[in-house]
This record gives structure tokens, C-alpha cells and sequence, in this order.
């Protein structure tokens, strides 16, 4: 899977709000929108998210593999994000 | 002190006399009158106690300068005006005219010169851009339906078909532009701007030049809800380097000397900003400058009254601004006062 590097014009609230100061634009993520958006902040490396993301919540291996993916793509369609 | 401010009409689609009154009042630094100059005996702001002294009604600028001039020495002899902030399109060219007139009564502006009016025209702007490498999108300036002709060959379809001084609608092919031509001249006259369509997202940035190339204070915004006209009516300030220094480097070229309204599309695939227009005043927005750090219309003031200003460098990021309507009550002695008589107070 690849990485990632999130903006650093992302601003990320503890509600899952999310402004992109550089555009104005806003969001908004769920909770656990918001966890990987925070690992991803804290550089933690996208398989290890994904690994994390197993043990804590009850989800089959394909389906995090493909709402993960999605998820991705939407951060980068958005340019919240920038592939490394 | 007192201060005149025209643009008070605080409608659907706002004059930025309110939003620039409310910076002066709030600055903590005036302790004087704002006489409001109206145009309409309905115009909101006339009748908001809280932001505006006196009011008079002013004749159209394009009725003859004379008679303005007339009405505002008559006004100036009551008043003993210190300052005149015009700020509507429509009216900078005649106060522009008036300035050394307005001077010899004792009245200050900080105005653009007529030469940078003409500059930043919708009809001029393009040809200023290109000479000094900044985007815009390109444009041809149609005086009559034959000229509507040479779009096929020079861009793609959508083209923003826009008027001299205002109104700008997007039309997807020949019959679209010649119906916007015939509308859009029978209200502004010509020639009628047609531009290539950049598609991206519109940014505004609200500045103050000295007149001099240097940027006193310069704000960038994105617009979070627009109304069926248009208009902005919420919007947040951002923090993008690239576009302020873009705007700075228009301000430095243009030497413009006034508060201003630069408003930019970003390109979607280059991501590069293209100057669309450049409003020759601030915008009705401009009180977020005020919220965000940058007392810009105080700033005018104080230049304007030869103060030393410093240069802002920095306002806060994600400051919102929601515009809402709101209905003032107030007796119809006011409005007779102001409909008779062409003046009234609000004490």
C-alpha cells in the first residue's frame, strides 16, 4: 500500500472537522476517519495503520483493504494529502 | 473628526460603506462623526444609529460634478468634513475628478488617480496583466454583434460574457453569448467583455495600497456560500503565500493608492492563480479584514489624513464571516425628514 504524506495546511479538530487553511475549503470525517488522519499525522506508516486498525475494530481484512483504499483516494482527490 | 462614507446601502448586494464604517468605529483610535452621503432615502445604513451621525443625499456623480461638488461644499459648511471615503464603482471616476477641489475645502480622500481607474477597467485589465506577467484569462472586447463572431475560432465553449462595469454571465455557445451581449449592453452600455472560462476556484483578496507599490495590509478569503446573485455572504479567510504575494506584486505594479478587491480563480489542473478582476475599492467584505488583524479601512483613514502607517504582515487564519438581514424599525419622521428634506440625523 503506499504512503503518504498529509498537508500540513490540514487543520484536524478533535470533532473530525477538518479546514484546509491554504483553500478554505472544509470537512468533515468520522471517528475513525479522524484516527487515521491523525496517525497519518503522526507519520505512523500506512500498513501499520492498517494493522492497528484490525485489532481494534471488528472488520474482514478485504473490506478494510478496500474502504481504506477509498479513503486514501479521497484525501488525495482532495489534495488533503500527497503521495510519497 | 468626521468622516463621510457613501455605499451605506446595505442590501441584498451591499455597498461596503457599513463594513467600512464599522472598521473606523472599531479601532479604538476614533472619537468623531460619520456622516453617511446616500444616493436612495431608503438606504439601510442612513437609519443605523450605531454606525451612522447625519445623513444627506448626494446626486449621482454622472449627473454632473458640479452639482456634487455643489451638494457636498453645502454639506462640508455644516459638517466641516475632514474626510470623504468613497466607495462605490460607479462614483470613484467623479470623486477622482474632485479630489483637488474637495482638498481646497479642507477635505481629505485617498483615492486612485484616473489613470489607474482606466487601468484596472475590465476593458484594460488584460493588456496590464500580460505586460507584467501576471494570469488573466484572455479576452476580446465586443462593441457590436459582429465581433461575437471571433470567439468560435479563439476559445472553447463556456466564455464569460461580462458587462463594463457590472454583471458577468457564462454561456455554453453562440446563441448564449449574443442573447448575454444584447442584455447585459442594454444595461451598461459597451463594449461588452468576452473571457476565455478558467475553471477552477474563485479566491478574494482585500488589500490597501499607499500609492507608492507598497502593500499596507492584504487578506485572502474563500467564499463558503454565494447568493443567486453572486455575492459573497459567508466566506473565511486562508493562508496561502503565493496569492498574497501575488496580490502585493499587483499593488506594487499598479502603484494603487486605495483600498482594493483582487479577485483570482485558481486554475484547477495548474493550479496557478488568474486574476479575473480588480474592483477599484474595498469589497463588502471587508470587515473580516477588521475581525482578522488588519484594520484596513482605519488605515485608509490615517493615510489619507498623511499619517505614518505600518504594514500588516500577518491576520488570523479561518475567521468566518456570515452576513444576515435583519429588519430595522424605526418612525416615518425619519423618512420624511430624509425624503423632504435630503438630510436627517439619528440622534
Amino acid at each position: 500500500m503506499n504512503n503518504y504524506l498529509i498537508s500540513s495546511n490540514l487543520a484536524i479538530s478533535d470533532n473530525g472537522f477538518l479546514f484546509m487553511s491554504s483553500t478554505g475549503e472544509t470537512f468533515t470525517v468520522n471517528e475513525i476517519g479522524k484516527h487515521i488522519l491523525n496517525e497519518m499525522k503522526n507519520r505512523t506508516d500506512i500498513e501499520k495503520i492498517r494493522e492497528k486498525i484490525l485489532e481494534e475494530y471488528e472488520v474482514s481484512e478485504q473490506i478494510l483493504e478496500k474502504d481504506l483504499n477509498d479513503f486514501l483516494n479521497q484525501l488525495n482527490t482532495y489534495k488533503l494529502v500527497e503521495e510519497i | 473628526m468626521k468622516i463621510a462614507v457613501t455605499g451605506i446601502n446595505n442590501v441584498d448586494n451591499p455597498g461596503p460603506g457599513v463594513p467600512v464604517i464599522r472598521g473606523i468605529r472599531e479601532s479604538g483610535n476614533f472619537d468623531g462623526e460619520i456622516i453617511g452621503l446616500i444616493y436612495d432615502a431608503l438606504e439601510p445604513g442612513a437609519y443605523m444609529d450605531s454606525i451612522i451621525d447625519n445623513s444627506y443625499i448626494i446626486p449621482y456623480p454622472s449627473g454632473g460634478l458640479d452639482l456634487l461638488f455643489e451638494r457636498i461644499k453645502y454639506i462640508n459648511e455644516k459638517e466641516n468634513i475632514d474626510v470623504i471615503i468613497p466607495t462605490l464603482d460607479a462614483e470613484l471616476f467623479g470623486f477622482a475628478k474632485l479630489e483637488s477641489k474637495l482638498s481646497e475645502l479642507g477635505i481629505k480622500t485617498f483615492l486612485p488617480s484616473t489613470e489607474q481607474l482606466i487601468l484596472r477597467g475590465k476593458d484594460k485589465l488584460a493588456a496590464f496583466c500580460e505586460e507584467h506577467d501576471i494570469l488573466v484569462p484572455k479576452n476580446i472586447l465586443a462593441t457590436s454583434q459582429q465581433d461575437i463572431y471571433e470567439i468560435s475560432s479563439k476559445y472553447n465553449f463556456p466564455v464569460v460574457v461580462k458587462g463594463i462595469f457590472y454583471d458577468a454571465v457564462i454561456a455554453n455557445n453562440l446563441d448564449e453569448v449574443f442573447a448575454a451581449f444584447n442584455s447585459i449592453s442594454t444595461k451598461w452600455g459597451l463594449p461588452i467583455v468576452i473571457q476565455e472560462y478558467i475553471s477552477g476556484e474563485e479566491y478574494n483578496v482585500c488589500t490597501l495600497g499607499d500609492g507608492l507599490g507598497n502593500t499596507i495590509g492584504a487578506v485572502g478569503m474563500k467564499k463558503l456560500y454565494v447568493t443567486d446573485k453572486g455575492k459573497g455572504w459567508s466566506g473565511v479567510t486562508i493562508d496561502d503565500p503565493v496569492l498574497i504575494d501575488l496580490a502585493k506584486k499587483i499593488m506594487k505594479e499598479i502603484k494603487w493608492k486605495s483600498g482594493a478587491e483582487l479577485e483570482f480563480i485558481k486554475e484547477k489542473e495548474s493550479n496557478k492563480y488568474y486574476l479575473l478582476e480588480m474592483n477599484p475599492r474595498f469589497p463588502a467584505w471587508v470587515y473580516l479584514t477588521v475581525a482578522a488583524g488588519q484594520n484596513l479601512p482605519y488605515s485608509l483613514v490615517k493615510l489619507a489624513l498623511g499619517e505614518e502607517v505600518k504594514n500588516f504582515n500577518k491576520y488570523e487564519v479561518g475567521k468566518i464571516f456570515i452576513r444576515y438581514s435583519w429588519d430595522l424599525i424605526t418612525d416615518i419622521k425619519q423618512f420624511e425628514n430624509i425624503s423632504v428634506n435630503g438630510e436627517m440625523n439619528n440622534e
